[in-house]
């Protein structure tokens, strides 16, 4: 059974040897090549090692002198093959590093070209971490086997050049090199089988480690404010002996197998000096040929073993090759249309019957609603009543399971691609910011120039601290540049919404790690922008509300009312208890005051759990 | 005092030799210095078994083959010897890998979990001066780094050594002259190999450079997959994460074409040498000087230097590296704990409420302007104060003060009378627990996360907590309560929930103070307002200091300390500081537009 599986990994794992052969055919077939040129220079040099023993060493000691031709000759073939040989592991050596490189590189670009073109639904099927090793890790695993592929079929044939060439020198010295290297392969493959699975499990404890240190260094505030440091460090030191012990595991095998894998030739070289002395005793070889066959076996002892590291990376190759697999053949894309959306004046927007599911539940249902051009709608509704997934659907993010979203009237479906990014410009909840500069981060692909972008970081209220950086516009900022607070960040990302002048434009919570004068000077710049657009906003907080024209008020993934704040203020209890909660705090507050203090303890208590309760229905989702 | 020293970052012992380094690193590490001298002496045993070869070659020559015709008995003899001589080394090899194998990895585990234990008994501010993944770095990484050395690299080098010592005493053994010519040939070689591994390591860093820039690039198509589709700029992320890739393939092919370049120097060094051998061996034979045997057992010995030579590249650069991670790891480990427990000989506090008081503090970050001037203020016992003012004005500082997460630069903290440098951490992290603003969550159930605050808690003890907080309707609505997972860093939550489970998990630690640093900032207003309501319930009798961020949070406190430019300009009553003119107006004024406009 297991045995089954493992020849079935192995056909499989041939098979993506099989993909990368013929997708870099030409510098395999070179590399093939040098590594051939290797292989028979190997058995050659021990051959011109011979010769030289046989026709120029000992003639020396037995007639006393030595023929010059004879001599030059043979330092002449020492150092031809040995010339030769080197050109062939320098080719083998690089060439396989360009064939392996080439093919990550490819699978690399492969994956993340996927990554762009699927739908952001499977994006959202797919945990970060795994899509991030699929295109790392994955994609390294699924080639390493390639780096000593070149030098195993060198291998192969440096062992028929040798088998000939034992053959042709003497049958029963040959056969003992018969015995002796697949002895040797297969007590390397061994070796590799049994090495393997505590080389994975090593290497599994050894990201552990690290997890509990970067979880445990991330959380350093919390472990300190709690005095947890010793709870953290038995979770580390579990984990860390855990480690060392299989480390330790790996370390027997390996320390098992090496000197078998070292003694094995040379008791095969002494076995040739035995078996050796009596064919000389029956004159059927030279004492030249038996150095020659004795050096050979020195030479093959040790390239030898790159077969069983082929076989050994197979596994993992699989592995890696399947999931970077599964990634290139998953289907769905988003289909574009013909039409354009290039007006200059502000956007309608059109919601009507628009429902979405994630998976089995549905989030949004019938939702319908409509902006009028250059009108400010707000989207008020409590955590997990779908407002984010709206958002998505409004800018086409996602297609709706039913219903549809129109701007100016047409189907964002039947827009062509580009089109909509044109007229729309969102503002997402959680910032992402490129690893680029700020004006790189603002214009993506647009050209603009310094005065727009400038512009732009105004009305975000950026331009100040972004003069603070050192280098002003060309600052990196992002994954691996200059650490700015939530608030900045979530201001570049309003300019680069911004500076592209959308005839409507999102704001999905977009400036709640900013300072609240900050956003109101924000707010109120956006409104006063020379070029007007079409605004949905996404808000808890009242100013920003303030600023809208209508409130859309979502609950559970309805719209539970719209209208303008005052209309829904009075009539909308699930509003009301949402956006006036501080309000009413402070009104009970000021009420509880008249009464005495404590007397009324428990009763106001029993009183406010009720009123929990009644706000529970817009809280929960 | 301690607190006047200078705070600096995290150590690299950047200064000190590679060999102080090591040297350091071992006085460490008993666990590797112990019966190193027998691994050792077995390893040197282990590399005599690579010398049997050339010496049964050359017996069996010039004693087995005297006179051309084989002495077979002899012959038989020597081979079952060395066989025999084989076997012995090979178990010698086998005892001291496994050896090597324990001592090395039992002494870098206990390194690993001290340099663990030591960046989490380092302040925040000198955590700080890290980004967090250079410091997971240190007691990883790193250490694997020195382990890969200890087990490959450092054993190639003292194999190599042997090898080329052993097999060049029985060189000079059998003809001076030709040892001297062997070694003419390598010498050059030995002395290029360095340079050689100075290009290979900037290769090499080149291509840890490049791998990074390539992982950020292709992240970007991930975790920027929303931001991307919306401002349609596929083409260009597609066009920026091929370029990072193509760099780190160009990177990789380069550092691997200085290898494939490098490696086989040494087969053409070799055959020179053979060459060299066989020229000057025959003239030496003819004089008399050398036997057959001894001429042949050279060009086995020859194979001897070839190994140690290809791989010195690698074990120099691996030799690099590894005092890098030695460096990083004591690094660590010498950097002094600048916020240190006084742990036995410090003050226990007994339980009950808790009062407060600052005496003059002052506070700066290292190399910045004052941030706390001359502070001196009291909290008394089972008050609940707010603490207000603008971003920047000093009241974080002062809540990472009152829970000792930093040290006053002048003046002290006491609580209850004990200056807080004198009480015993265990005692302080009991009684004083502060809810920071980012709810940080270990991965893991919910439940884990609460009990984090009280790792000996029933289900029931946190159910009963969660109920008290208000929060047991929403416990209710999540799908498998409290063995919902929560996600890495508590991802798989909202902002707002993650706050919640924090709050939750400081209330089960049941401490005297509870300190809320803007602990509810990302919670909807309607489910704030409840939590502040039960807060208020549960912190009766205990002290209580919140960081405002809204003003409902002033208006209900006793007391509310207003904050401005590093200094205390206002203490008193919401109701009193609401009508004098002054800082706290003027925020109050602010806060009420921005809420009620």
């Amino acid at each position: 059974m297991a045995n089954k599986v493992t020849s079935a990994v192995m056909r499989q794992g041939l098979r993506v040897l099989g993909v990368a052969v013929r997708t870099e055919k030409a510098v395999f077939a070179v590399a093939v090549l040098a590594s051939a040129l290797y292989g028979g220079m190997t058995v050659a040099s021990a051959w011109a090692l011979g010769w030289a023993t046989e026709n120029v060493v000992l003639p020396a000691f037995t007639s006393g002198e030595t023929a010059a031709g004879a001599l030059w000759t043979g330092v002449l073939l020492i150092l031809g093959t040995a010339l030769l040989k080197s050109i062939g592991v320098a080719g083998r050596r690089i060439l396989a590093g360009v064939i392996q490189y080439r093919m990550q590189a490819r699978s690399r670009r492969d994956v993340t070209k996927q990554y762009l073109r699927l739908p952001l639904a499977w994006h959202h099927r797919h945990p970060t971490g795994q899509l991030l090793s699929n295109a790392s890790a994955d994609a390294e695993a699924a080639w390493a086997p390639l780096a000593p592929l070149p030098m195993a079929v060198g291998v192969i044939v440096m062992l028929l050049t040798a088998a000939v060439g034992m053959l042709f020198t003497d049958l029963v010295l040959a056969l003992v090199g018969f015995l002796i290297f697949p002895a040797i392969a297969v007590l390397n493959l061994v070796y590799q089988r049994k090495l393997s699975p505590l080389a994975t499990r090593a290497q599994q404890l050894r990201a552990e480690v690290s997890e509990i240190a970067h979880e445990s260094f991330d959380g350093a505030l919390v472990v300190k404010t709690l005095g947890r440091e010793d709870l953290e460090t038995d979770r580390f030191r579990r984990r860390a002996h855990e480690l060392r012990d299989a480390n330790i595991a790996v370390g027997r095998v390996r320390g098992l197998f090496d000197p078998m894998l070292e003694a094995l030739p040379t008791l095969g070289v002494l076995a040739v000096l035995a078996v050796g002395a009596l064919r000389l005793s029956t004159g059927s070889i030279e004492a030249g040929q038996l150095v020659q066959v004795a050096y050979l076996f020195t030479l093959l002892s040790f390239p030898i073993r790159a077969l069983g590291w082929v076989l050994a990376e197979l596994p993992r190759s699989v592995v890696g090759w399947t999931r970077v697999q599964a990634v290139l053949d998953a289907e769905g894309s988003m289909a574009y249309g013909q039409a354009a959306a290039d007006r200059d004046e502000p956007a309608a927007l059109e919601v009507s019957g628009v429902s979405y599911s994630y998976g089995d539940a549905e989030v949004l249902h019938d939702v319908t609603f409509d902006v009028p051009a250059g009108r400010t709608v707000a989207l008020v509704g409590p955590t997990g009543s779908g407002k984010s997934t709206l958002v998505q659907l409004l800018v086409r993010l996602v297609d709706p399971d039913s219903g549809r979203v129109r701007l100016d009237g047409v189907d964002l479906r039947e827009l062509a691609y580009g089109k909509l990014a044109e007229s729309v410009a969102l503002v997402p909840q959680q910032t992402f910011l490129f690893d680029d500069t700020v004006r790189g981060n603002i214009a993506l692909d647009l050209p603009m120039d310094d005065e727009e972008v400038r512009a732009a970081l105004r009305v975000a209220q950026a331009d100040g601290f972004v003069d603070r950086l050192g280098d002003g516009l060309d600052t990196r900022v992002g994954e691996r540049g200059t650490s700015l607070s939530g608030g900045q960040r979530q201001r570049l990302a309003l300019a680069r919404a911004v500076v592209r002048r959308p005839r409507l434009l999102i704001l999905d919570d977009a400036t709640s790690s900013v300072d609240p004068q900050v956003e109101a000077k924000i707010l109120y710049g956006l409104r006063d922008r020379a070029q007007a657009s079409t605004v949905v906003v996404v808000a808890y907080r009242m100013a920003t509300i303030a600023l809208a024209d209508e409130v859309v008020f979502l609950e559970h993934g309805r719209v539970a009312d719209r209208g303008t704040h005052d209309e829904l203020i009075k009539r909308c209890e699930g509003y009301r208890n949402l956006v006036t909660a501080y309000e009413r705090e402070e009104a009970e507050r000021a009420a509880l005051d008249l009464e005495a203090d404590g007397v009324a303890d428990i009763g106001t208590r029993a009183g406010t759990h009720a009123g929990i309760d009644a706000e529970e229905e817009g809280v929960s989702a | 005092m301690t607190a006047e020293t200078e705070r600096q970052g995290i150590g690299t012992n950047a200064d000190s030799t590679a060999w102080a380094t090591i040297r350091r690193g071992l006085s460490l590490t008993p666990e590797f210095r112990q019966g190193l001298a027998v691994t050792l002496a077995l390893a040197v045993v282990a590399t005599i078994g690579k010398i049997i070869v050339p010496i049964a070659v050359q017996q069996t020559i010039d004693t087995g083959l005297k006179d051309g015709v084989p002495d077979l008995p002899y012959i038989y003899r020597t081979v079952a010897l060395c066989a025999a001589a084989v076997l012995l080394t090979a178990l010698a090899a086998y005892i001291m890998n496994v050896r090597l194998y324990k001592a090395t990895e039992a002494s870098l585990a206990t390194l690993r979990v001290r340099g663990f234990r030591h960046v989490h008994d380092l302040s925040v501010l000198t955590q700080n001066t890290e980004r967090r993944g250079a410091l997971v770095s240190r007691v990883t990484n790193d250490i694997d780094q020195i382990s890969t050395f200890m087990q490959w690299g450092g054993l190639m080098i003292i194999v190599a050594l042997g090898q080329l010592v052993v097999a060049s005493v029985l060189m000079l053994v059998y003809s001076w002259q030709l040892t001297l010519l062997v070694w003419l040939c390598f010498v050059p070689l030995m002395i290029a190999l360095p340079r050689f591994q100075r290009w290979l390591s900037r290769a090499y860093t080149t291509v840890r450079e490049r791998t990074g820039d390539m992982l950020a690039a292709v992240s970007e198509s991930v975790v920027g997959a929303a931001v991307i589709r919306a401002y349609a700029t596929e083409r260009r992320t597609a066009e920026r994460i091929d370029k990072a890739v193509n760099a780190n393939r160009a990177a990789q092919v380069k550092a691997q074409t200085i290898v494939g370049f490098v490696f086989p120097l040494t087969e053409i060094v070799a055959a020179l040498a053979i060459a060299g051998i066989v020229v000057l061996g025959v003239r030496l034979g003819l004089s008399g000087d050398i036997t057959q045997g001894r001429l042949i057992a050279f060009l086995f010995l020859i194979t001897l230097f070839v190994s140690p030579m290809q791989t010195a590249t690698e074990v120099l650069n691996e030799a690099q590296n590894a005092v890098a991670g030695w460096r990083r790891i004591l690094g660590v480990i010498d950097t002094p704990a600048d916020v240190a427990d006084p742990g036995d000989a410090g003050v226990e506090l007994p339980r009950g409420p808790i009062s407060v008081a600052f005496e003059n503090v002052r506070f700066a970050y290292p190399g910045g302007p004052p941030v706390l001037h001359e502070l001196s203020v009291d909290i008394p016992p089972r008050s609940r104060v707010a603490v207000v003012g603008e971003t920047g004005s000093g009241k974080t500082t002062f809540a990472k003060l009152l829970t000792r997460l930093m040290d006053p630069v002048g003046g002290r903290v006491t609580v209850d009378g004990h200056d807080l440098r004198d009480v015993r951490f265990s005692s302080l992290r009991e009684r004083i627990v502060m809810v920071p603003q980012d709810g940080f969550l270990f991965d893991g159930t919910l439940e884990d996360n609460i009990r984090y605050g009280k790792p000996a808690a029933t289900r029931e003890e946190i159910l009963l907590g969660l109920t008290e907080l208000g929060l047991a309707d929403w416990l209710d609505g999540l799908p498998a309560g409290l063995d919902t997972p929560v996600g890495q860093r508590g991802e798989s939550l909202s902002a707002g929930e993650r706050q919640l489970v924090a709050l939750a998990r400081a209330y089960l630690a049941d401490p005297d103070l509870l300190l809320l640093d803007e602990a509810t900032s990302a919670v909807d207003p309607a489910t704030e307002v409840r939590l502040a309501r039960a807060l208020e319930g549960v912190t009766r009798g205990r002290t209580a200091v919140s960081i405002a961020h809204r003003l409902s949070t002033a208006e209900n406190a006793d007391e509310v300390f207003v904050f401005d430019a590093g200094r205390l300009v206002q203490r008193g009553p919401h109701a009193e500081l609401v009508t004098e003119p002054g800082v706290y107006a003027d925020l109050h004024a602010s806060w009420v537009s921005a809420a009620r406009s």
